[in-house]
């Protein structure tokens, strides 16, 4: 079996934690500095949010380093999945009943 | 013969990890719904101040801050474990503990400060479910620096035997797990509020 749940190299925590903060600070900044539109604003936020988080799962969790067969993705995806169902279609029913309970003049 | 029962040591572990894992996968859909629910009832203030106007964004930078260079540290201090290095992971764990304990502190202030001002979880859907949300994440860095402190204890004792490493490993998946949450409650909570 793998070892490699276990280790990452000095580097990978380095690269991983630099990036982190650049990305952090980025949309720190991003938002305090006030320079996008709203709906530019929050898709950028949410891309830097979802490239980081990307980022900490490969480097600090180091998935995708296991051998074959790859279970530990397998979960993960299933678990991106249930989420996106959870997350999306929360906000798809709520925002159809706040619609749909509007009053009508 | 020791080899077969390194090997089938490393197995044992590798399922241990797996198992954990796969825990974390399950948590991380209990935090999903917590973050539909919020993202559901963040306009609903009944009339009270919205998140714009309650959250101070340097602050909550300053949290992950600290909780982003906790993960670190935390990744640095096994590496030492696999070096066999005893002061190191136990160097490293305390600076990773000292950076948790300021991340619950500051998050507490925020939280007394809320309540303190009149808006506490009781005052609209929001705030509850900003509370349930937020206040989750803590608990869970709660349970973790307790658990790491539950962890050490045999270390600094007895010094690194393979039993803690795995244990360790454990809580180093977790405590990164933790951070990637954070990424999320900053981004959605805070960013998208200021």
């Amino acid at each position: 079996m793998n070892t490699s749940d276990t280790q990452g190299t000095v580097k990978s925590y380095v690269l991983g934690f630099l990036f982190s903060l650049l990305l952090t600070l980025a949309s720190f900044f991003v938002v305090f500095q006030g320079v996008l539109a709203k709906r530019a604003l929050s898709y950028t936020i949410i891309g830097l949010a979802l490239l980081q988080a990307l980022i900490q799962v490969f480097l600090f969790l180091h998935l995708g380093k296991e051998d074959k067969p790859r279970w530990k993705v397998l979960t993960f995806l299933f678990m991106l999945s249930v989420v996106l169902i959870i997350v999306l279609g929360s906000l798809w029913i709520m925002s159809n009943l706040d619609y749909n309970l509007m009053p009508r003049s | 013969m020791m080899h077969a029962k390194a090997i089938h040591m490393e197995e044992m572990h590798s399922r241990t990890y797996f198992g954990f894992w796969t825990y974390l996968m399950t948590d991380c859909v209990l935090f999903a719904t917590l973050f539909a629910t919020y993202a559901v009832l963040h306009n609903n203030t009944y009339g009270g101040p919205s998140g714009r106007e309650l959250f101070s964004l340097p602050f909550a930078l300053t949290e992950s801050l600290i909780l982003l260079t906790s993960s670190f540290t935390c990744g640095l201090s096994m590496l030492g474990a696999h070096r066999n290095e005893k002061s190191k992971v136990i160097g490293w764990f305390a600076v990773t503990f000292l950076l948790g304990i300021c991340f619950l502190a500051m998050e507490w202030h925020e939280f007394a400060k809320l309540v303190r001002e009149g808006n506490s979880w009781r005052s609209n859907a929001f705030l509850s479910s900003y509370f349930t949300l937020v206040g989750t994440h803590g608990l869970h860095v709660a349970i973790g620096l307790l658990w790491m402190v539950i962890l050490l204890i045999p270390v600094m004792r007895r010094g690194l035997r393979p039993v803690s490493i795995k244990r360790l490993t454990c809580l180093r998946l977790f405590w990164h797990f933790l951070d990637v949450v954070w990424i999320f409650i900053f981004t959605f909570v805070y960013l998208k509020a200021g």
